[in-house]
């Protein structure tokens, strides 16, 4: 299918598009309802009037103050970890290239952790992970530098790294008090609770910023998933692409991490879904951030209200929703 | 072995030395590919004439030396630009998993692409000459992965078409083919050639070689050895410098190009 | 194939790695919060004098050292038999989800029905690992291609990840577990009883016979299975041969040491790089080589934090990560 406006056309594939268009659905379902529902229901056109600053005061709290930020904060960090686990997953031609195991995510822990122990304040914890995750991605990336960068060594340096600094992460939790322990335990499964604007919009303009780039290095990075060579003879400026794409997607898995501690498994996970929906060849941009979106907000509702009694972190919840998902679409699929 | 410089090139290496990391492979190469050619590149094998067509097709930075495309050095064009003149079928690629053969020869097309202009009218009919020159066609929607190794590598020739550029380089495009493949994929070569585009392949079998070539390469070390039209360069002499082989050569009945048959050795040892 | 000095050389390979275990095993009994002199660990082997340090030799460093020799042996072995069986260099019990079934065995039976007897919760281990085998290789064969290395690693992960969200939901609830659990979920040689040792080390034998005499149909296999019918080999048989052999030896080593990783992962890796691809001798050399890895980690866990220790588990990365990386770095890694 394709659709052209004058000088303007793009190629699309009917299903990519219902299936994005099922996903933003979803991700609006999923928003109203963490909004609306919980232990002060508001109705839905209450919802938007205080989101337009007319309703009731309670309304506005609880709306505009306490779930809007979270939900919002879930949706951008969802869509960070799915567009950085698509970039590196289309990168390395591997699933498990995706940030979770190469080690960013355990690197941003590493800060967070230590930010934790050090006894920082919130903005200094999620300042630790950040340097965290683009210090370990620095390193990594050095370290698989070898006359330019082999997506299987990445995977193999990456691992090692991960190994390492899962280590660290442990030691320091043993190390620390049994409060610090606690509190960075919680930090490391990853949370939205408690989120507030100031946690979304440095995500969000993370992604405004970081969005176009994407747009323009998905169809080169397609190219790429074909080989090298293959790629060059199309007229690819292969390791630029590969520099920029590597920037971007460390630069979201920081910012996201940063917001709401390592959620695992999004980056994963979100790409592969995305792919197996959609039935498209290759990393899809788009969808992945569609779905980790789904996928972190959908496991934040569910956390809130249907486990409400044990108080389970998202990151749990992810990691056993995305798994299961994953393990029946395995199961389904049939290429 | 310069060539008379009437012949015009737009393709063309000048002192190159091709290596990877520390391995010298060729040192001090020139080389032209005549217009409207249709180039073979042969030898025995690690002669160096993979190497060589990687640095024409700038795959490989020459450690000395440049190749020319329309009178510039290749590196200083715009890769995209370079992309637009000069395909290449590379020895190796990726399918990557569950495409379909449309969506595969469709990437052809981007270097014709732009962010805002991903699929014009004139791509549409690039994709779907290219498929019906290459025979595809009948396999549209079918997954690559699922095809047979001739039907597999018609779609990879069908991609290197639709990106439609007036010169085009294959990398050993027979290799794991059987022979009617073979045959099949050099016809179709061939006929690419006679609707005026440049050909330029590397080929491992000498008979092949010298019946599709209208200007044959002849490499040995890292070193061209001859190179002209193969009826005026191919002689048992040639041959047994550069592959040692002792042979006859006859008319091929089919098409009067020069054919190699090997001598028997068996039966050399058996009457002596 | 291999020239005709070869197996001497790698026979006489094999003498030096288990030579390099005995010395790592010598130091892993002399050294450690109260370092004892040769002389002494000797006279304590053979002739007890009921003295301090003979108790401590006898009653804790042997059994410890024991342990982590079988922990690293079983854990090797798993790795090397996994990535074979699967033809995936990246395959470990750690990253395939058999290792946090084991663990989530584990932190149901003490967390949940507060087992505490390890020859209680081996069973929950070996149930966990289990039944995580048989879910990854039954999602990661589902499908027409049958189990390709990144669908296989793909369910691996998903399903680890499942075990692992059950378990730290358990933890969660239940801070005192978590407290006590916390050591243990790194990885750690120490606070076992020789008692563990005597009844987990049935499992482990049992495990690493088998696997040891998997390696020439898992030669065979390495070719395709295909190729390892056309030769003789029965495929399910030695398949299903392998999964038991991992879920024995994964459940022991988890029972017994909590969810080490990286040991089965990096261990065979190093191995083949020097021996190739033969398993014949892969998995004699791993199940040497590592055991010597994860003691030498733990003898240097516990030096280096006198008079406390830093656990086996983080020390065997903090050891092995560096090592793998270099090897990353250095050549092309052998594919499988």
């Amino acid at each position: 299918m394709s659709i052209r406006f004058g000088p303007w056309s793009v190629r699309l594939a009917p299903r990519a598009l219902v299936v994005a268009l099922v996903l933003v659905l979803v991700a609006f379902t999923v928003t109203v309802a963490a909004i609306a529902t919980g232990e002060f229901t508001v109705s839905v056109p209450d919802v938007l009037t205080a989101l337009f600053g007319q309703g009731t005061p309670v309304a506005e709290l609880i709306v505009s103050r306490l779930r809007a930020p979270r939900v919002v904060t879930g949706l951008l960090v969802g869509a960070a970890f799915g567009l950085s686990g698509a970039i590196f997953q289309s990168l390395t031609r591997n699933p498990l290239g995706s940030p979770d195991f190469i080690g960013f995510t355990a690197g941003a822990s590493t800060g967070g952790i230590l930010g934790v122990i050090a006894g920082g304040t919130a903005l200094q914890i999620a300042g630790g992970a950040l340097a965290g995750c683009v210090g370990t991605a620095v390193l990594v990336y050095a370290l698989a530098h070898r006359g330019g960068v082999q997506g299987y060594r990445l995977v193999l340096v990456g691992i090692g790294a991960n190994a390492l600094l899962l280590s660290a992460n442990s030691y320091l939790l043993t190390r620390a008090n049994i409060n610090d322990a606690a509190t960075a335990g919680a930090w490391l499964t990853g949370s939205l609770s408690g989120r507030g604007w100031d946690h979304a919009i440095p995500v969000a303009v993370a992604l405004a910023a970081l969005l176009p780039v994407c747009a323009c290095v998905s169809r080169p990075m397609r190219m790429l998933e074909m080989g090298e060579d293959s790629a060059r003879a199309m007229g690819i400026r292969v390791e630029g692409v590969r520099a920029t794409a590597i920037t971007v997607g460390v630069l979201l898995c920081a910012v996201a991490t940063a917001a709401a501690g390592p959620v695992i498994f999004v980056a994963l996970a979100a790409p592969q879904l995305a792919r197996r929906l959609t039935r498209s060849p290759g990393v899809t941009m788009g969808a992945s951030a569609l779905m980790g979106a789904v996928l972190l907000t959908g496991a934040d509702l569910a956390a809130q209200r249907v486990l409400a009694a044990t108080q389970l972190p998202v990151g749990v919840l992810t990691a056993a929703i995305g798994g299961a998902y994953l393990a029946l679409l395995l199961r389904k699929d049939r290429h | 072995m310069a060539l008379p410089q009437s012949e015009s090139a737009r393709l063309s290496g000048s002192d190159l030395t091709l290596a990877y990391d520390q391995r010298v492979v060729a040192a001090e190469l020139d080389v032209r590919i005549p217009d409207e050619s249709f180039t073979v590149i042969i030898g025995p094998n690690a002669c160096g004439k993979s190497t060589l067509l990687r640095a024409l097709a700038r795959m490989l930075k020459p450690r000395k030396g440049a190749v020319h495309l329309d009178g510039s050095v290749i590196t200083s064009l715009p890769s995209k630009e370079v992309a637009r003149r000069l395909g290449l079928l590379p020895q190796s690629s990726i399918v990557p998993d569950g495409i379909t053969v449309t969506d595969l020869v469709a990437r052809g097309r981007y270097p014709h692409q732009k962010l805002m202009r991903q699929w014009s009218r004139a791509d549409e009919a690039a994709v779907s000459e290219a498929m019906r020159a290459t025979d595809v066609s009948e396999l549209a929607d079918r997954i690559v992965d699922e095809l047979s190794g001739g039907q597999r590598q018609r779609v990879w020739l069908a991609m290197a078409l639709a990106q439609e550029t007036p010169i085009l380089l294959l990398d050993e495009p027979t290799t794991f083919l059987d022979i009617s493949h073979q045959i099949e994929v050099l016809d179709l070569c061939a006929d690419l050639h006679e609707a005026g585009r440049t050909m330029v392949a590397v080929l491992h079998d000498l008979n092949q070689a010298c019946r599709y070539a209208t200007h044959l390469i002849v490499m040995r070390d890292g070193a061209i050895v001859a190179e002209g039209e193969p009826a005026g360069i191919v002689t048992p002499d040639l041959v047994a410098q550069v592959f040692d082989l002792r042979c006859e050569i006859i008319e091929d009945p089919q098409s009067g190009t020069p054919l190699i048959i090997p001598e028997a050795r068996r039966q050399v040892r058996t009457t002596a | 194939m291999a020239s005709r000095g070869r197996p001497a050389a790698l026979a006489g390979g094999l003498v030096v790695v288990f030579g390099v275990l005995v010395l790592v095993a010598m130091a892993s009994v002399a050294l450690g919060a109260r370092s004892v002199p040769l002389s002494t660990v000797l006279d304590a082997l053979t002739a007890p004098d009921g003295s301090g340090d003979h108790t401590v030799i006898r009653e804790l460093r042997v059994p410890r050292t024991l342990l982590g020799i079988g922990v690293g042996a079983a854990l090797g072995l798993a790795g090397a038999l996994m990535q074979s069986l699967t033809r995936n260099p990246l395959a470990d019990p750690g990253l395939l989800g058999i290792n946090e079934g084991a663990a989530l065995g584990v932190t149901l039976a003490l967390g949940l029905f507060g087992l505490s007897d390890p020859a209680v919760y081996v069973w929950f281990a070996f149930g966990g690992a289990a039944v995580a085998s048989v879910v990854v290789y039954a999602l990661g064969s589902a499908g027409r291609s049958g189990a390709g290395p990144v669908r296989l690693a793909l369910a691996g992960i998903a399903v680890g990840m499942v075990f692992t969200a059950v378990a730290s939901a358990i933890l969660r609830m239940d801070p005192q577990t978590f407290d006590r659990m916390r050591f243990w979920l790194t990885g750690s040689l120490a606070g076992q009883t020789s008692d563990v040792l005597s009844r987990i080390a049935p499992f482990m034998v049992v495990g690493l016979v088998v696997g040891l005499l998997l390696a020439r149909p898992l030669n065979m296999l390495a070719l395709g299975d295909d190729a390892g019918k056309a030769l003789g080999v029965a495929v399910t048989r030695t398949r299903v041969l392998t999964a038991v052999s991992v879920t024995l030896l994964c459940g022991s080593a988890t029972a017994a040491a909590g969810p080490l990783w990286f040991v089965g992962l990096a261990v065979p890796h190093a191995v083949r790089a020097v021996v190739g691809q033969d398993q014949r001798w892969v998995l004699p050399y791993t199940v040497l080589a590592a055991p010597a890895l994860l003691l030498a980690a733990d003898v240097a866990g516990r030096l280096i934090a006198r008079p406390g220790e830093v656990q086996v588990g983080i020390m065997c990365a903090v050891v092995g990560a560096p090592i793998f990386i270099l090897m990353a770095r250095r050549r092309r890694l052998a594919a499988l």
